[in-house]
Formats: structure tokens, sequence, C-alpha cells
């Protein structure tokens, strides 16, 4: 018995320790890019961020004067108890005792430091890189040579208002049209009931590229390219088919005698449909709702086609786009413009996952 | 809910009413997008701020459609009857089925018809038949060069990659965790975790992973946490998916991205379907004596072959369309084109619209058997 209890507390322990291992690998691209988002500039450019993990680092203890010490660069030098030339000097010379003795500076105005490892950490936190991402303002850095350089900020806050702008009407304006259908499909008869149903159906997993060429033809034609009406439209377009049938699945599912209680008190079906199915649904409408707005706002490809003309109404995934071509090894924009464009997904995702993961296993995949 | 029988009904009212149901159906969508379209070109051109120019936007784009539905409503109660109970359902669902032809059902035809053309399409201002026979028309050889051209060929290739690796590792890893989540002492946190990637963008992501491929010569201090690990290990640093010499498996560096993110949607389907096995098929099975990877692939795996099934399916097709994550780690370039790169390269880039719309047929062809097997699990359905 005892044997089988320390079998089984040894599962646990590989159970726990293996998920833990998964956990951390698929934690830490995202945290890496977190912790960058607060580094200064220089940091990122010159050292990968587990810097702020302790790690052993040389550190001086000890300054030397060369002059004063009457060494000579041009020759072998004697410096606490190792000899070297200059240029080994340059890289660094061990002595027995674990020190590292290095020149730094060139020759005439250098300096001999004696440094000894110890543990440290890059601790140096700043939220100029946000300030930057988001404000659109330059920075002015003066180089250590003295010349000053002058680094461009991205206006991140236009494309962040222009994306809840396309989101919002983009989520709200689907679900409506399509509780409206979902409810006629459920809830009344007519001619071709069945047969509209089956359309719907058959268009959940038609790969919306087919209708890209043909749609930005008629945008043209009606001068809308460029315009949020015409994203608002395509995503509503594209996300319909899902919604439909989403919320075809729950409103066709609403207890009987509630709805008919109220048809016999002569309620028409608008009122039932605003008074009862829709405050009844708002489960799968949220479900449906952190769906079509993660997709939305994540969305490129329809954006890049239907708003590419217009910088004006750039989206934060276009600019973040934009970004990574144009100056890509910038790598505080980057990391501070991927944060800021994944923080209203994250607060959705972390403030309603109950409602996100219902709607995954009620089918929330678009095709 | 009562209907008239249709018997009752004189001929002249049927085609009355089904006169009336189809203009419904077109007429709201119409006059919702005149309205919308003004509101809008009066916010184009204003020089309001761009949070003001935002709110408006939302409100109207909002608020305007749902008052159309009122009014439509409205008008239609005020009828009689009969008409009322005929013209009514249209209201409802009219709209979404003249958006959804619009979006989805005609360009599906009309992308069909525009493949059969040269660069620009049919002709403009000619009818079908004129167009059939103007010099614009090539019939199939769009299709001729998208099987031959070597740079889609090198797309199929890589899609049957991202199709092959990409699905099944996440589906392995899915399910992986799954299990494990479910007999850890952390679960919520554990899926919570894995599943955070699924909201983050492909943009987002592509910034995330260009971090961990970032290369710096091997003299440098490296900022890239691969290449770091790289040269800790003795190696050479390289730019992993624009490392040409290992293609085409540099396409896998890009494909990772995708189990990263697709990853934590298969667990929660897995996890969900794990928790329905009954503890007394479980139960009995340990009794039995099975071992747990005798559970595993004994009771837990045919338990939930569904739901495997249409997880698998799914990242399929998602993998089928793969685009964003392409087009903003590589563009297409060092071998690493896939069919939605191609589509948007050919389409928008080269502005060659027939070829671009061949390819955007391939690939509702490829999605077409899945089409057909929902529209059998529909009819298998007797409830509608």
């Amino acid at each position: 018995m005892a044997a089988k209890k320390r079998q089984k507390n040894l599962g646990k322990l590989v159970v726990n320790g293996t998920l833990f291992l998964i956990i951390l690998i698929w934690t830490i691209p995202t945290l890496g890019v977190l912790i960058s988002s607060f580094r200064i500039r220089d940091d990122i450019a010159t050292s990968g961020w587990w810097r702020v993990l302790p790690y052993r680092d040389w550190q001086a203890v000890k300054e030397i004067d060369p002059k004063q010490a009457g060494l000579d660069p041009n020759g072998v030098m004697q410096v606490e108890g190792v000899s070297g030339t200059f240029e080994e000097f340059r890289a660094g010379v061990s002595t027995p005792d674990g020190k590292q003795i290095t020149w730094i500076g060139n020759k005439r105005i250098g300096k001999i430091e004696v440094q000894e490892q110890v543990w440290t950490v890059d601790w140096n936190f700043t939220l100029d890189n946000y300030k930057q991402v988001l404000g659109g303002q330059d920075f002015k850095f003066t180089k250590p040579d003295g010349t000053i350089q002058i680094i461009p900020g991205d206006n991140m806050s236009g494309a962040f208002l222009n994306s809840l702008a396309v989101s919002i009407p983009a989520t709200v304006i689907p679900i409506l049209i399509a509780a409206f259908a979902a409810y006629a499909f459920a809830w009344m008869k007519f001619p071709g009931r069945r047969a509209m149903f089956i359309v719907v159906i058959a268009l959940l997993v038609v790969p919306l590229q087919i209708a890209l060429v043909p749609i930005l033809r008629d945008y043209k034609a009606l001068h809308l390219n460029g315009t949020f009406l015409a994203i608002w439209l395509a995503h509503t377009g594209f996300g319909l088919a899902l919604a439909i049938y989403l919320l075809y699945n729950y409103i066709s599912g609403l207890p009987r005698d509630i709805l008919e209680s109220a048809f016999i008190d002569g309620a028409s079906h608008f009122t039932v449909f605003t008074r009862l199915v829709l405050p009844l649904s708002v489960p799968a409408l949220a479900s449906f709702a952190i769906f079509q707005f993660l997709w939305v706002w994540n969305d490129y490809l329809v954006a890049l086609i239907f708003l590419g003309g217009n910088p004006e109404f750039e989206l934060v995934t276009q600019r973040m786009a934009a970004i990574v071509g144009s100056r890509g090894s910038e790598w505080h924009l980057l990391t501070a413009g991927a944060f800021v464009s994944m923080l209203l997904p994250l607060l959705v995702f972390f403030s309603m996952q109950r409602f996100f993961v219902r709607g995954l296993l009620a089918g929330s995949v678009k095709g | 809910m009562n209907i008239p029988p249709q018997g009752r009904q004189s001929l002249g009212g049927r085609i009355l009413s089904f006169i009336g149901q189809i203009l419904l159906a077109v007429i709201i969508p119409l006059v919702a997008f005149y309205v919308l379209y003004q509101g809008f070109l009066f916010l184009r051109d204003s020089n309001a701020s761009r949070g003001v120019i935002a709110s408006v936007a939302i409100v109207w784009g909002v608020g305007g459609v749902a008052l159309l539905y009122w009014i439509f409503n409205n008008l239609v109660e005020r009828l009689p009857d009969a008409w009322r109970t005929r013209f009514l359902p249209f209201v409802f669902v009219g709209p979404a089925m003249a958006i959804l032809s619009w979006y989805l059902a005609i360009p599906t035809v009309r992308t069909f018809w525009i493949s059969l053309f040269g660069r620009d399409g049919p002709p403009k201002g000619l009818n079908l038949l004129q167009q059939l026979t103007s010099s614009a028309f090539v019939g199939l050889s769009n299709y001729k060069s998208v099987f031959t051209e070597s740079l889609m060929l090198e797309a199929f290739r890589n899609n049957l990659m991202w199709i092959i690796f990409g699905s099944t590792f996440s589906v392995v890893f899915g399910l992986l965790i799954a299990v494990l989540a479910d007999r850890s002492s952390f679960e919520k946190l554990a899926k919570s975790l894995i599943f955070l990637p699924y909201a983050i963008s492909f943009v987002g992501a592509s910034i995330i992973w260009k971090f961990i491929y970032e290369y710096r010569p091997a003299n440098q201090p490296q900022i890239g946490l691969l290449n770091s690990v790289v040269v800790s290990l003795g190696g050479t640093p390289q730019a992993w998916p624009q490392w040409v010499d290992v293609a085409p498996w540099n396409n896998l560096f890009l494909i990772v991205m995708v189990v990263w993110l697709q990853t934590g949607f298969s667990m929660v389907l897995f996890s969900a379907a794990l928790k329905g096995i009954p503890d007394e098929l479980m139960e009995a099975s340990r009794i039995d004596g099975a071992t747990e990877i005798q559970i595993f692939f004994r009771i837990m795996i045919p338990y939930i072959r569904g739901t495997i099934i249409s997880v698998w399916t799914t990242v399929v097709i998602f993998t089928l369309k793969i685009f964003d994550v392409v087009w903003v780690m590589t563009g297409g370039q060092f071998g690493t084109h896939v069919i939605a790169t191609q589509f948007y390269r050919q389409s928008f880039t080269n502005q060659n619209s027939g070829f671009g719309s061949a390819i955007a047929i391939v690939l509702l062809i490829a999605v077409i058997p899945v089409m057909f097997y929902n529209l059998k699990q529909f009819r298998e359905q007797e409830a509608f």
C-alpha cells in the first residue's frame, strides 16, 4: 500500500513538473517582450532581456592609472602580478585568484580596472518606450561623442482609436443582424427557411479570400474604399454566417413555453425578440461578441485590403506591421507597441475567460 | 405564428408576396447602407478630433442599424394581418441573407468568373457573351499557371508542411496539456497561461517571435533568446526564418508560432471533452489493472475521437489560409510563400486579378469536403 502511495506521489510530481516546464516554455516568449518593453532603449539593443535575472558579471573593484603606475603601453606590462601587452589587457587578463584586469580606453588616456565577478541584475526600467510609441513625440539622445540623434516617435494612440472605431461597430452590427435572423430561423415559419439555413451552413467554412477581389471592385465603384463603413460591412459579411449559426443554436433552445405564453398575451414578434429573447440570450451574445471583437481587433488582412490606401485610418495591426517593416530593429518601439496592441485583447481574455471558453465550446471558430 | 396555408392564396397574391419579400430583404440593407454612407461622407470631410470621429462613428453605425430594424418592423406591423405574417420574417431574416449573399455567396461565382479572364478580369461594359468572346477571356489557363508556376508550387509545398506539422503539433500538444492539466494541482492557472496566446494577434505574435529569432553577428552579444542559447552551446547564430540553407525547413520556425498560438484552442476543447468521460469508466479500467498509458490510448482517445476530428479539421482549415504570420515575418521571401500570400501578391501587389481569383478558387475547393461534411451533419439533425 505504501509503495502504491509513493508511486502515486511520484506520478503527481512528474505531472506537475512536466506541466510547469511546458507553461514556462509557453510563457517565455510573451514575458521576454513584456520585460523588454520596460527596459531602456540602449539596454534592449545591447543585451538580452534575461539580464533582469541575476547573472555573473565583471565589476571594477579597483582602478589603476597607468601613468602614475609608470606603465608603458607599448611594451609588456606588469599589473597585479600578471603581465601582458596592451592588446592582451584590452581583451582582459585573468589573475590566478579569479580576478580580471582590463584596460579601458585607448593607449593615451586609458585606465586599468581590476574586476571581480559578482552577481548582478539590470533593473533600469523606464516608461519612455510607451510614451514614445503612444505619444508620437520625438526623442532626442545625446550620443557619447556629443552628436544629437533624434529618434522619431510613433503615433499608436491614433491607431488605437481607429481600431476601437472599427472593432466596436464591427462586433455589434453583425450580432444585431444575426440575432434577428437567428430568431426568425428559430421561431418563425416562412417559405425558404430551410434552404436559407442550408446556405448559412454552407458559407460557414468559405474562405474570405474568395470575396476580396469582387468586393474591392464594388467598393471602388462606390468610392467606399478606405472608410470605416467599408470595413464594418466587410467584417459583418465575413462574421455573419458563424454568428447566425451560433445564435440559432442558442435561441432555438430557449424554453418554448415562455415564448408561447408571451405570444398568447398578444406580444408581437418584435416585442418578444427585444424584451425576451435578447435578454435571455446574453451568454451566447457575449460569447460571440468576444470572438468577433478579438477577430476584428487582431485582423490584418481585411484591414490591409479595405483600409490599406488611407494612412489616416490605419489600425493597430497595420501600424505594428508598418513599424516591423520600416524600423524592424528598434526593439524599444516594437516591444512597447506589441503590448499596446495586446492590451485590450488580453483584458477581454482575462475578464471574460468563462464566456470565451463557452463560445469556443459552442463552435466559435471562423471559417 | 399562424401562417395561412399556401394553397389558399391566389396566384396574384403569392407573386405579390414573393416580390414584397424580396424587396424587403433588399431594401433594408440598401437604406441602411445609404444612411450609413451619408453619415460617412460627413465624417470623412469633417475636421473634428480623432476621438470625436471615432465615437460618432460607433454611435452612428450601431444606432443606425438598430433604428432601421425598428422602423421597418413598425411599417410592416401596420399592414393587414395576412400580409404582416408573410412579410415580417423577411424583415428579420432578409438583411442577414442579403449581406451574406453580397459578401460571400455571390463573390464565389464572381471570383470564379474573374478567374477565367486575364489580369484585369472581364472587360467592363460588355454582356456575358461578349465578355466570353473578348480577348481577355483565357479559359482555364490561370488554373494551369496556378499548378505549374514555380512560386505556386513552392506555396503548395509549404502549405502542406503547415497543414501537416501545424495541425499535428497543435493537436498533440493540446491533448497532452489537457491530460496533464486535468491531473495537476494548478489546472486553472496552467490552462489560462497556455490559452493566453490565442488572444494575441498574428502581428503581435510576429513581433514576439521576431524578438526570439533576432540575429546579431557572432562577435556581438545576442539579444534574441534562440541565438543566445545556440551561441552558449557553441553554435553559430542564424537569422532563423530567413535561413535559406535549410529551406524548406525554415518554414518550421514560422509554424512553431502558430502551434504556440493554436495549442490553447485545442487544449480547451480537449479538456472539456475529457471532463465528459464518465468517472465510472475510468475507475473500472483502473480496477481492472490498466496502466495510465493504456487508459489514455484505449479509453480517452476513442472516447473523444469526435472532438479530435473536429479540432483537427479546424486547425487544418486555419493553416490552409495562413497569411498574417508569413506576410509580417518574411513577406514570403526565403522560400516561405504560402497559398494565401501568393493570393495577396497576385491580386493586390501584381494587380493580376485573374490569377489571384484562380488561387482563391483553389482555396475554396480545398475546403469543400468540410462544407459537405457540415451539411451532412445538419441533415442528420432532424430538429430543424
